[in-house]
């Protein structure tokens, strides 16, 4: 009796060491999504201002740039997947990966080869696990992503998106580099507290919109720009620094994602843990009293059986 | 009182500073060029390294180093745009 007491003892003593830590990963993924998404509010008006700065070269010049026109023959499609560097965030590294390798499945039966391009060492390990090829990989920023790592990134999904561009069949073409013909991004967006929903999205080549005129037209005439340096090298020098914006856009969110859904999975093993002190403590408390209870049934049973046999007590 | 500019200078990672000033003064890759109000619209891309000079009214003058940087001007204000921005160093 005393040993079972003993030993859920040291059970409600684990169970209350591990809900200080899963609470603490609580409060401190919580303080994350709100910092988060200050960030995304912060990035917001550049994201703005580069979009309004790109309307208004793309109504003023001719549009003819590699990174907006889609190529004739897709063979390979770089895939972008944001994934988190640590665990205990519940299904958000897999969910990732689940949306990514049904983009893959999706690539192939079109006839494209996919190229993996990774975030975060969960994904990482995912692919290394299965022994498939990764064309590069970022670790170590999934939970505070700054600007230079989308940088980074976009830096290198853009040489591979202008080396695609002489690719032939099974050739890598002049520069003997494989490029990839397309580029997808694989992210969490970020719903709300509750919701996070991975997807996949097109990056390159960018494609545009074609809004109907009638808000502008409503606006006046769009103002006749003057450019400096001329249009196409504008293009050229904007159209990167879009694509690294969109990369950094989507790294935010993921990173909001990933505090909201480790909030939601530490709270429900806080809350588990919980269930369990409380569970234990009952047992614990109705061994003590079972313990009590046999040990006075005991005396008194000896004590009647002393009386019993006559002698003197 | 002269017509202001309303002037935005926006970072990747934050919006750096806004309000109204007199004249932008800013170098592009063509060459430097100052911004008064009424500016026709124009899109330029900032020169490597590059300072953007922002004049207020009265004389005061805020200065920020600026990379990967563009300019555009419409009728409504100036913006520049900029992969990151930092003030700078009074004694250039």
């Amino acid at each position: 009796m005393a040993a079972q007491v003993r030993v859920l003892r040291q059970r409600i003593r684990s169970a209350k060491g591990m809900k200080k830590i899963t609470k603490a990963m609580e409060l401190v993924a919580t303080s994350r999504i709100a910092k988060a998404q200050a960030k995304v509010a912060a990035s917001l008006p550049y994201a703005q201002a580069i979009t309004g700065v790109l309307t208004a070269l793309a109504s003023n010049a001719r549009i003819d740039h590699p990174l907006l026109t889609p190529r004739e023959r897709v063979r390979r499609a770089g895939v972008l997947l944001v994934t988190a560097d640590r665990g205990l965030a519940g299904g958000y590294s897999s969910n990732a990966i689940r949306t990514a390798e049904s983009l893959i499945a999706r690539l192939k039966a079109d006839g494209k080869e996919p190229v993996l391009y990774v975030i975060g060492r969960k994904g990482v390990a995912f692919y290394r696990f299965r022994n498939r090829e990764i064309a590069e990989s970022w670790t170590g920023f999934s939970e505070q992503p700054a600007f230079d790592d989308a940088r980074a990134v976009g830096e290198t999904l853009i040489k591979a998106f202008s080396a695609g561009a002489d690719d032939t069949d099974g050739d890598a073409g002049a520069d003997g580099i494989l490029g990839v013909d397309e580029l997808h991004i694989v992210y969490t967006e970020f719903k709300s507290l509750m919701t996070q929903n991975p997807v996949s999205r097109i990056i390159g080549p960018l494609q545009i919109e074609e809004r109907p005129r009638s808000e502008a037209t409503a606006a006046g005439v769009l103002p006749a720009y003057e450019f400096e340096p001329e249009p196409e090298s504008l293009l050229d020098a904007l159209l990167p620094k879009y694509i690294n914006t969109r990369i950094y856009a989507a790294l935010l969110e993921s990173a909001a994602s990933e505090s909201a859904a480790r909030r939601r999975a530490m709270k429900s093993a806080t809350d588990n843990a919980e269930e369990m002190i409380e569970k234990y403590t009952r047992e614990m408390n109705s061994a003590r009293q079972a313990g009590i209870t046999q040990e006075i049934s005991e005396i008194v049973g000896g004590a009647n059986a002393l009386a019993a046999s006559g002698s003197e007590v | 009182m002269a017509k202001q500019l309303h002037v935005e200078l926006v970072a990747v990672e934050e919006k750096v500073w806004t309000g109204e000033a007199e004249m932008v003064v800013a170098r592009t890759t063509e060459g430097e060029l100052g911004v008064l109000p009424g500016h026709a619209p124009l899109l330029g891309q900032l020169a490597e390294p590059s300072q953007v000079r922002i004049k207020q009214a009265g004389g005061e003058q805020v200065a920020y180093d600026v990379a990967g940087g563009f300019l555009s001007v419409t009728g409504e204000g100036v913006t520049v745009l900029a992969e990151s921005a930092s003030p700078a160093t009074p004694a250039r």
